[in-house]
């Protein structure tokens, strides 16, 4: 009794440095993001200091661009969640059958993970997308049509493309496992019972698939409510608003508008909007990670 | 109904053999159990029959159809799997109806026949549970009630109870045994436990390393095994064989003789030792005679024969009962 006591302080004891180093470093910039959303400060306008009351929130949420970002977000993120989860379930389907040299296909399949944003979509934008050199243009060329100018004509669509390619190995992966562990033998007695390709995959698969489905969904949700590299080096956030998301709106007041008030505002905005995200779809999957 | 013929079946798994050449005919509402040590291929023969393995040669027909390059689901059998293989995000209903379902039954029709094979295995309490909600007799009994509710020509069941404990599998084993006769279906039974096979069988077929070694009645393996091998398997415990100069005096290569077919005396003619162990079971004790020339013999009395370890005493087989075997490990019959 005595000794767990001990040791739970001890425990504790040991714990503490760490915990506090985390929790300054969590709050100290939320603190001062708060602090900031409540302030003028504009680095055009050094003179005018001092509280701004909710003037920062109420241009931040009037501001049309708010309302295109938002959006851009949402569609961003839901369209990405998507492509991967469908792709990663076909891609990891095929694996899984697949045999002959499966150690080399897994090692490609799985690294565009392993690639920078920065890098990968400098290569989408230059390598791919470019409708001089890239070699989309040089397909459709060779196919007799005309070459599509990929960021300009389908930004958002662009910028989708380049974050699914992204995202999708790690979906794959994950759901390669989560068909891997599916017991032979349940397959067995489905086709005993008489269950077909499809049937089997309805009934049998997809159930088994859904704790990693759901874990990929958390997972990418997270990241790709923020995504900003990628939108920076493509098409910086144009034409116009249309590929601005929130991050990258934020990032705009700040550094380009240079409205730190105003900025602060946005990503406590952000903040806010990523929790709401975040409660609603674990309302929606998370039903699948009890079990 | 579920007349199951093997014809010269044959399974390689590259260059390994590991069925060779089985000919086998299990005649509609038999119990036939296929017995053997770990590794001779009972359940690849059995996922042979099932269709689970494509065969490397031969025939296997059913009802006189060969099913040979049929899927399983065409073949009309259905099978207990070991490790149940129940559908573990579909309730017990969901799990016994799903053969009905995939054969596009409709929903009353599908409720009535779960219901019905629920009631026949005290299941229907738990019809709305999760498989992981189930005692692991109860989800052998929902992996039961999944073969049953199809009404297939033939039950083809691998190693069922082996994860049940075991008070739990004589029940079991009485409840299969029982049921299977009631519906008056086919069934092959997998196992390597000697009471499971004697007890459910009308046939038993004793394979070894991918050979049919014998098959016959529980008591036809037991009295007049054919071979040196099924006379060593069948009967716990196993049957004594001793070779040299004691089997030559009965003109074999190798003589067997069942520990129950073993009288013991303080006196007289016979197998003289010394008894090294002594276990008494109650109803039976077994002793572990140490005889100069055979080795150990063991031999099973009645009750407590006031015998105890170290005593001397002198072991007389019954003529009648024991087994002659020649060079080849083949029995020697009295013409
Ligand atoms: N897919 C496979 N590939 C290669 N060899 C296999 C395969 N499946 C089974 N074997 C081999 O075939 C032999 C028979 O296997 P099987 O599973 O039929 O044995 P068993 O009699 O059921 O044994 P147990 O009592 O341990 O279940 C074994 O030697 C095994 O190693
Ligand atoms: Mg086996």
């Amino acid at each position: 009794m005595a000794a767990t006591v001990n040791t739970r302080r001890l425990a504790r004891a040991m714990l503490t440095p760490a915990v506090v180093i985390l929790f300054i470093w969590m709050i100290v910039p939320l603190v001062l993001t708060l602090w900031y959303s409540f302030q003028n400060y504009s680095l055009l306008n050094p003179a005018n200091v001092g509280f701004a009351g909710w003037t920062n929130y109420q241009y931040f949420l009037t501001d049309p661009a708010f309302f295109q970002a938002f959006a851009n977000t949402l569609i961003l993120t839901l369209s990405v969640l998507a492509i991967t989860v469908i792709g990663g379930i076909l891609l990891g389907l095929l694996l899984d059958q697949f045999i002959y040299g499966q150690g080399i296909v897994r090692i490609l399949v799985i690294s565009p993970f392993f690639i920078m944003p920065t890098v990968a979509a400098l290569v989408w934008k230059n390598m791919l997308m470019n409708p001089n050199y890239g070699i989309f243009a040089w397909i459709a060329t060779s196919l007799g049509m005309q070459p599509v100018a990929w960021l300009e004509t389908y930004p958002l669509f662009s910028i989708i493309l380049i974050v699914a390619w992204q995202w999708l190995p790690f979906a794959t992966l994950i759901l390669l496992t989560a068909l891997q562990s599916l017991d032979e033998e349940q397959k067995e007695a489905a086709g005993m019972d008489g269950a077909g390709f499809a049937s089997l995959f309805v009934y049998i698969t997809l159930p088994h698939l859904a704790r990693a489905i759901t874990v990929v969904i958390l997972i990418e949700t997270i990241f790709l409510l923020s995504v900003f590299a990628e939108i920076l080096v493509t098409t910086g956030g144009g034409p116009g608003y249309a590929t601005t998301n929130i991050a990258y709106l934020i990032y705009h007041l700040a550094l380009l508008d240079y409205d730190v008030g105003g900025a602060s505002a946005g990503g406590v905005v952000a903040v806010i909007l990523a929790n709401i995200v975040a409660i609603f779809l674990v309302r929606l999957v998370g039903k699948n990670l009890e079990a | 109904m579920g007349k199951i013929v093997l014809q010269g079946v044959e399974k390689h798994f590259g260059d390994v053999k590991v069925i060779s050449n089985v000919d086998l005919t299990v005649e509609d509402g038999a119990f036939v159990v296929f017995v053997g040590p770990s590794g001779c291929g009972k359940s690849t023969l059995l996922r042979l029959i099932a269709g689970l393995e494509d065969v490397t040669g031969g025939r296997i027909l059913i009802d006189g159809v060969d099913v040979t390059d049929l899927p399983p689901m065409k073949r009309g059998l259905s099978m207990v799997f070991q490790s149940y293989a129940l559908y573990p995000h579909m309730s017990v209903r969901g799990n016994i109806g799903f053969g009905l379902k995939m054969a596009g039954l409709p929903k009353d029709e599908i409720a009535r026949k779960v219901e019905a094979a629920a009631a026949t295995l005290n299941l229907t309490q738990y019809l709305d549970r999760k498989p992981r909600q189930l005692s692991g007799g109860q989800r052998q009994r929902v992996a039961i009630g999944r073969a049953i509710v199809r009404e297939p020509k033939g039950f083809l069941f691998d190693e069922p109870l082996s994860n049940l404990d075991a008070a739990l599998r004589v029940n079991m084993r009485i409840e299969i045994a029982r049921l299977q006769k009631a519906l008056a279906t086919t069934a092959i039974y997998v196992t390597h436990d000697q009471v499971e096979a004697m007890t459910m069988a009308d046939k038993i077929v004793v394979l070894n390393a991918g050979r049919v070694e014998q098959v016959g009645s529980p008591l036809e393996l037991y009295d007049r095994p054919d071979n040196l091998f099924v006379a060593g398997f069948i009967g716990s415990p196993k049957m004594n064989l001793v070779g040299g100069r004691i089997a030559e005096g009965y003109g074999a290569a190798t003589v067997g003789i069942r520990p129950e077919h073993l009288l013991v005396g303080r006196e007289g003619d016979g197998w003289r030792g010394t008894i090294s162990v002594a276990e008494h079971l109650g109803s039976d004790t077994f002793l572990y005679v140490d005889v100069k020339d055979v080795g150990l013999v063991t031999v099973r009395t009645q009750g407590e024969a006031g015998l105890r370890t170290g005593d001397s005493v002198v072991l007389r087989p019954d003529p009648a009962r024991l087994h002659r075997f020649d060079r080849d490990g083949r029995a020697i019959r009295a013409a």
